[in-house]
């Protein structure tokens, strides 16, 4: 292992994608995520890769899905309202199995919003980003490393299970620096692509990329299947990590960025006596319902804090099952919560315990 | 016991905020210390105000947000006026008095005035105000050891500018003996 370096979350994670094996890189600036791009235009030419910046958000993610389709480790990189434009080229890509890597840097929203950073992407990243029946496997740093470990992490899983990646960071995790300790090059193991459309030169049977489907009978089956992968990943891929939560009253659920803060107001709360502790999730899909599970019996109250209005909040007590109330609190519009104000959330919920 | 120093730079972009403030957390690295830095982004990258956030632990750190600073090192007025209030009693506020004219009203925190620029100016480093800051900032604080604070110098001044190594280290030693 190398020394450790001082990097910003945007430059490390394009580093960590040059030595994860990717070649192609297809992109459109936006703020906070540029840096991604302006690294991978000095730095991939150098390394024999593709930079391309395109005309577009969604000429970028349709190369990505070119790319991908001929079994090269692609990746595009943009921030909220750019990923909105790319989603027409993630359905496509995930409706054509395809694994590539997608990263958003999070900007406040909605429409053009503001540039400072914001968890506002949770559902759209979870839930729906582009139409049709479809998940991607989604990663959620809270570190500069974690930007970096997560990039052969995200290529590994979705190639496994042929679908796209995203890494959902958010421009304060992007900007920021902190040190970190780069891999070597060949970070990701490579995998064995026989579907990928690469010329068959007569020697076995045509390999096709394609999303289109007009029999209603093989669309449901191949969907069906599709399902079946992702059920397979609920049950291998949840990733969390339990922060004190084994003796903890008030279990405070955070990821990202606003773990940060809630890291510090969970120590806060400790130095005051208050059993406080935190589940982050790692994999926001699949979400990491096991590790929450597991601490529905000696939690009293659960508090859900996001850089949104709440959105994983939802995914949090579909998990608790209504066993325990879920309460919720968040920054909105780039506004970072501070751990004082998570702290006065923490103490009011173990008060009223109590 | 464990230490942790949340530092907030603040002045016009263009001032060296961001690099000053690269220093110390490089400082901070190269002693064995958890660090984060922080910078504001977007249009004050392009001439207006600019901060960054800084900490420097002995701990792992929660949020690099730097709301209520233990040292404000504060290189223009509007800075100042923007940030005096939110430092911690008993904190430190550090201010480029060739920048700023205006005396910090307040008692209960320790105020040292530098004239950066002036110093720069006088021997024959203009630009270096910030570095002279971060100079003095470690001679009142010590927030750092000193070897790594002028091989930080080293680490961060870009490849392509080799020349301002030495200027950079001169303009630590203008602000350590102010």
């Amino acid at each position: 292992m190398s020394e450790k370096v001082l990097m910003k979350g945007n430059e490390a994670l394009a580093e960590a994608a040059l030595s994860a094996g990717c070649r192609h890189f297809f992109g459109y600036p936006i703020t906070p995520q540029t840096e991604i791009s302006a690294y991978l235009a000095k730095r991939m030419p150098k390394v024999g890769g593709v930079f391309l910046q395109a005309e577009s958000e969604v000429s970028a993610i349709n190369m990505v899905l070119g790319a991908a389709a001929t079994g090269h480790r692609a990746m595009t990189s943009s921030s909220s309202p750019g990923i909105s434009l790319k989603s027409e080229g993630v359905s496509y890509i995930a409706g054509s199995d395809l694994p590539a890597l997608i990263i958003n840097v999070q900007r406040g929203g909605p429409g053009l919003g503001g540039i400072q950073p914001s968890q506002s992407d949770y559902w759209q990243a979870t839930k729906a980003l582009g139409h049709g029946d479809f998940q991607l496997y989604v990663l959620a740093p809270s570190t500069i490393q974690e930007m970096v470990d997560f990039v052969p992490l995200a290529f590994e899983v979705g190639e496994k299970y042929r679908v796209p990646s995203m890494i959902l960071s958010d421009g304060m995790l992007g900007q920021m620096m902190e040190p970190v300790t780069l891999p070597d090059s060949d970070s990701a193991t490579a995998s064995d692509k026989p579907w990928a459309v690469t010329g068959h030169k007569n020697q076995r049977q045509r390999n096709i990329a394609n999303s289109l489907y007009i029999s209603t009978t093989e669309l449901e089956r191949l969907n069906i299947e599709r399902f079946q992968r992702y059920d397979e990943m609920k049950k291998h891929e949840q990733r969390a990590e339990s922060y004190l939560t084994e003796d903890a009253d008030v279990t405070v659920v955070a990821f990202g960025a606003s773990s940060r803060v809630v890291r510090s107001a969970v120590n806060a709360a400790r130095a005051q006596g208050i059993k406080a502790g935190m589940i982050r999730p790692i994999t926001l899909w699949p979400f990491p319902v096991d590790a929450i599970q597991k601490t529905i019996e000696t939690t009293k109250e659960y508090l859900c804090v996001e850089m949104n209005m709440g959105q994983m909040v939802d995914d949090v007590r579909l998990a608790v099952e209504g066993k325990r109330r879920v309460c919720f609190y968040g920054r909105t519009g780039g506004v970072i919560p501070t751990p004082a104000e998570v702290l006065e959330q923490i103490k009011t919920l173990a008060g009223k315990e109590a | 016991m464990s230490k942790t120093w949340n530092v907030l730079l603040a002045g016009f972009g263009g001032q060296g905020v961001l690099f000053s403030g690269k220093l110390i957390a490089y400082a901070g690295l190269l002693d064995g210390k958890e660090v984060s830095w922080l910078p504001s982004y977007g249009p004050e990258m392009r001439g207006g105000t600019c901060n960054c956030s800084l900490v420097v632990s002995d701990d792992p750190i929660g949020s690099p947000l730097v709301v209520t600073p233990d040292v404000l090192v504060a290189m223009n007025l509007p800075s100042l006026d923007k940030f005096v209030d939110s430092v911690v009693p008993g904190g430190t506020i550090i201010v480029d008095s060739s920048m700023i004219e205006k005396k910090v009203e307040r008692d209960d925190v320790t105020v040292y005035y530098i004239e950066a620029g002036k110093l720069a100016r006088e021997n024959e480093i203009e630009g270096c105000d910030n570095i002279i800051l971060v100079g003095k900032m470690f001679k009142e604080l010590g927030f750092c050891t000193e070897e790594s604070l002028f091989k930080a110098v080293d680490k961060c001044v870009p490849a392509r500018k080799t020349a301002m190594i030495e200027v950079n280290k001169n303009a630590l030693k203008i602000g350590i003996n102010a």
